[in-house]
């Protein structure tokens, strides 16, 4: 029971990393009605940025808050930048294009930001600084509750409490979901549909570059192709949970966490990555719009 | 058994909360020039795509010679005769003029994979007669010359027209023509009328027309179904629709 | 039936005279390429069947080339009578078990569009090459390693340009007939083309499982090539390499595709010089920056939707 308790946590905190990620891609989606690649290649970036910054302040082998902080924003800043700079100039020019192409131009940026990542920062791993001491908390019946989890999950909550503030009453936010919505009409409406798009790539990278700090923390190793297989599984919840829909993001990246640490703690681990291919085939093929998507009929 | 062409019974269409379509019934004998009127949003094309099986509706019956539609694919229910043309246009833009009406012969095709590969008579044989079958049709339209040219590339108005011969490729017995004077001028307009009395006559057809232009619907279709808000408001030929109330109100309003 | 034999005949005779030339007069290595070339080309030709004329856009091409890999170089190590003239018969069945895993994916994917069928494929593509990575009976990740390869350079060209005419013409002639008019009717309008009675899922099925089918065999010609195959090498980047092949030649053009396949196997040697300069390798930098900039620049891809015939024909009326 025990140990049940113990996969529950580490499932819940793997899922609130896929969930970071996951809401980067349905926010996209839901804006642009395209599957941003490139996303998790971003969140790559991000954990490097924040590995050479720990370098260069020499903060590697300081752990605590103010190391958090400074990397946190650091990454923030360099993934929103990236991000921007990816819609500006590799999907913009093709909003009026068919969706196969701006698909295979993700695709484009997406191995770009990997194989260049190679070439800079070199192909093998490299050992993510130690961001917060890592202890345990408190251990009731043979569970260890550790800091490294409860950062996670802490920060994770208030990165999507923030994030739902602003999609729910801000300003930006109504014009993002109006946008989302109906793109033309928000337009017509008066809403600047580029700078809208704009911050939605900002805000998704954010939260990336958040997720890369948390994956840091829990398994310090990042080599430049470690988005391909998260990013995948964030997908996969984002989809399983109705791609474009925010709180389906979360809810699938949930389940994505807990199932993957099931599957691995109960039947094998060499099932881990085919599990998410598994579950996105299911979930096409019996109901693609996902748990909360709305199907969309096409008008003839 | 009906003696009708087509039997529409008591369709109901819902999406979620919204009834599109409220028990409609009509029926067409073959043969006739048919409209369907209604102001915008009465859910003419929304009839359209429920006769043609792109949506399945909520409640009711089909019949097209007494089969019933229900339930089939829509590339089904042109394999048994009823076709459509498009509000906008659905031409395959890429692909020529000729080879457009060609698509639409598909169905009459027997030959296979194999016989394609392996250039065997057969697939001479029906290519020939099918390339000639649309030559054939183009040239009653006047748009023989063009044959090569991408579909894309045809001035509006012939683009309208290119649509009708692709639909009769399919050799129907009953054509759905969805607003086909939509952006024609007044000579562009009679010219199509003429056209659509001439295939009407010349192809044994049986059609039934979505129109704004009153002019085009009065003028040539023998029976008029008015809907409103997705339900049937009157019927009948058209000097008893040009006069009748409840039309006048659909369109106008009421009078305060 | 002169007709239906004269103008494959012709090609392969050509390609037999210009493998003569091959033959003598390059290294081993550059020969290598060029069969690598010849595989490439089915691959691109195939998934351009799928994506290009069809529309429909697949990610998981790898995945049925693992196939028809495995299943040959499986019965050419354990059976040694395949070895010989039977490795036919495996070329053969790899493309038919191919063939056959495409028509499993593609029965529930193609009612999917676009974006959703891209994932799905890639997912499916994914699947096969765990599924391979975990199946200790073809090898596991270690693969299968020792198949024979064939007795000389112009033998293995010989059976690559084969299939590769075989390939090229049954799409070709398939994409005339009224069949191919119907891949293109749906990747140009679905619903009109169901609305003139094309049953559009049946078409996508036919175009996906005859795709898979070569690139299949394109896998078995692989392996008895490189005489070494795992898992590790069909991943989701050689799906993109392929489709980066059909979208720099132009979707919807064999030329396109043919001519891309020969620029993208030979471009590591280009870029060979480049890469002794500076001593890094760039190679796939430059393939996605090549992607990025085809698809903004100039999507329609080198040939676009035509073929060498019709350019030709342009310049030549242009001139007259």
């Amino acid at each position: 029971m025990q140990d049940f308790i113990q996969h529950l946590i580490n499932g819940i905190s793997l899922g609130s990393i896929y969930a970071l990620i996951a809401l980067g891609y349905t926010m996209v989606y839901g804006i642009l009605q395209m599957i941003n690649f490139a996303h998790a290649d971003v969140y790559m970036i991000g954990a490097f940025t924040a590995y050479y910054t720990a370098k260069w302040m020499g903060l590697e082998n300081s752990p605590g808050l103010s190391t958090l902080f400074i990397l946190l924003f650091s990454a923030m800043f360099v993934c929103s930048l990236l991000g921007l700079a990816i819609e500006r100039f590799a999907y913009r020019p093709l909003r009026n294009s068919p969706k196969l192409n701006v698909l295979i131009t993700a695709i484009g940026v997406s191995l770009f930001l990997e194989f260049t990542g190679q070439v800079v920062f070199g192909a093998d791993p490299k050992v993510f600084p130690e961001v917060m001491k890592d202890f345990v908390i408190s251990s009731f019946g043979g569970i260890d509750l550790k800091s490294s989890d409860v950062t996670v999950l802490g920060v994770s909550l208030v990165a999507m409490v923030l994030l739902n503030f602003i999609v729910q009453k801000t300003k930006m936010g109504r014009a993002m979901r109006a946008v989302s919505t109906n793109a033309p009409v928000a337009s017509m409406l008066g809403v600047n549909t580029n700078r809208i798009i704009s911050f939605t790539f900002i805000v998704g990278s954010s939260l990336a570059a958040i997720g890369s700090i948390l994956v840091g923390m829990k398994y310090p190793k990042i080599d430049p192709l470690m988005g391909m297989m998260i990013g995948m599984k964030a997908f996969v919840a984002a989809v399983l949970g109705g791609i474009g829909n925010i709180q389906g993001a979360v809810l699938g990246a949930l389940i994505m966490g807990l199932s993957e640490e099931m599957v691995v703690a109960y039947i094998s681990s060499t099932y881990r990555d085919a599990l998410a291919f598994g579950i996105l085939i299911v979930i096409l093929i019996i109901k693609p719009t996902g748990l909360f998507g709305k199907y969309a009929v096409e008008k003839v | 058994m009906s003696a009708n062409l087509l039997e529409v019974k008591n369709i109901t269409m819902q999406f979620g909360g919204l009834k599109a379509v409220d028990s409609l019934s009509f029926s067409i004998p073959k043969g006739q020039l048919a409209g369907l009127i209604g102001p915008n949003g009465a859910g003419k094309t929304t009839v359209f795509n429920i006769l043609t099986g792109v949506y399945q509706p909520t409640k009711g019956e089909i019949l097209l010679n007494n089969e019933n539609l229900v339930g089939k694919k829509t590339y089904q229910i042109s394999d048994l005769g009823m076709t459509r043309t498009f509000q906008n246009i659905r031409l395959f833009k890429n692909l020529t003029v000729l080879e457009n009406v060609l698509i639409a012969t598909h169905q009459h095709i027997s030959y296979g994979h194999l016989d394609s590969i392996l250039l065997t008579n057969k697939y001479k044989k029906q290519e020939t007669e099918m390339h000639n079958k649309a030559i054939e049709l183009l040239k009653i339209f006047h748009l023989e010359s063009k044959a090569h040219e991408k579909a894309s590339s045809l001035p509006y108005g012939e683009q309208r027209k290119l649509e009708i011969v692709r639909a009769m490729a399919t050799d129907p017995c009953l054509i759905l023509l969805d607003e086909p004077a939509a952006g024609m001028n007044h000579s562009e307009t009679h010219h199509l009328m003429e056209t659509i009395a001439k295939i009407r006559q010349d192809f044994k057809l049986t059609i039934l027309l979505i129109e704004h232009d009153m002019k085009l619907v009065m003028g040539i279709c023998e029976n008029i179904t008015v809907l409103d808000h997705g339900v049937k408001i009157d019927e009948g030929p058209a000097k008893k629709i040009q006069i009748s109330e409840k039309v006048i109100q659909a369109y106008l309003g009421v009078e305060a | 039936m002169i007709n239906t034999f004269k103008a494959p005949v012709l090609t392969m005779i050509v390609l037999l005279i210009i493998g003569i030339a091959l033959d003598l007069g390059l290294n081993a290595y550059i020969q290598l390429m060029v069969l690598y070339a010849i595989i490439n080309a089915i691959l691109a030709m195939s998934l351009n069947l799928v994506s290009g004329y069809t529309g429909q856009f697949s990610l998981g091409h790898a995945g049925f080339m693992a196939i028809g890999a495995y299943v040959s170089a499986y019965f050419s190590t354990r059976f040694p009578f395949f070895a010989g003239l039977g490795i036919i018969f495996t070329t053969v069945g790899g493309g038919l078990l191919a063939a056959f895993a495409g028509w499993l994916v593609g029965l529930p994917s193609l009612r999917l569009k676009g974006d959703y069928l891209a994932i799905v494929t890639l997912g499916f593509g994914e699947i096969i090459r765990v599924a391979l990575l975990n199946m200790n009976a073809l090898g596991g990740a270690r693969g299968i390693s020792g198949i024979p390869s064939f007795p000389s350079f112009l033998i293995s060209y010989s059976y690559a340009c084969a299939w590769a005419v075989i390939c090229f013409f049954v799409i070709w002639r398939l994409v005339k007939s009224s069949h191919g008019r119907g891949f293109l009717s749906v990747r140009e309008d679905e619903i009109a083309a169901q609305a003139m009675g094309i049953n559009t899922t049946q078409m996508k099925v036919h175009a996906f499982v005859i795709s898979s089918f070569f690139a299949g065999i394109a896998g078995a010609i692989f392996s008895h090539i490189t005489n070494y195959i795992s898992p590790s090498t069909f991943t989701f980047l050689l799906s993109v390499n392929v489709v980066i092949m059909v979208v720099l030649g132009g979707m919807g053009s064999m030329t396109g595709s043919i001519t891309a396949a020969i620029f993208i196997t030979a471009m590591p040697e280009l870029l060979r010089s480049l890469q002794d300069i500076t001593g890094i390798d760039l190679r796939m930098v430059i393939y996605s920056l090549l992607l990025i900039f085809v698809m903004i620049l100039r999507p329609k891809g080198l040939f676009g939707e035509s073929e060498i015939t019709d350019v030709w024909r342009k310049y030549v009326r242009k001139s007259a």
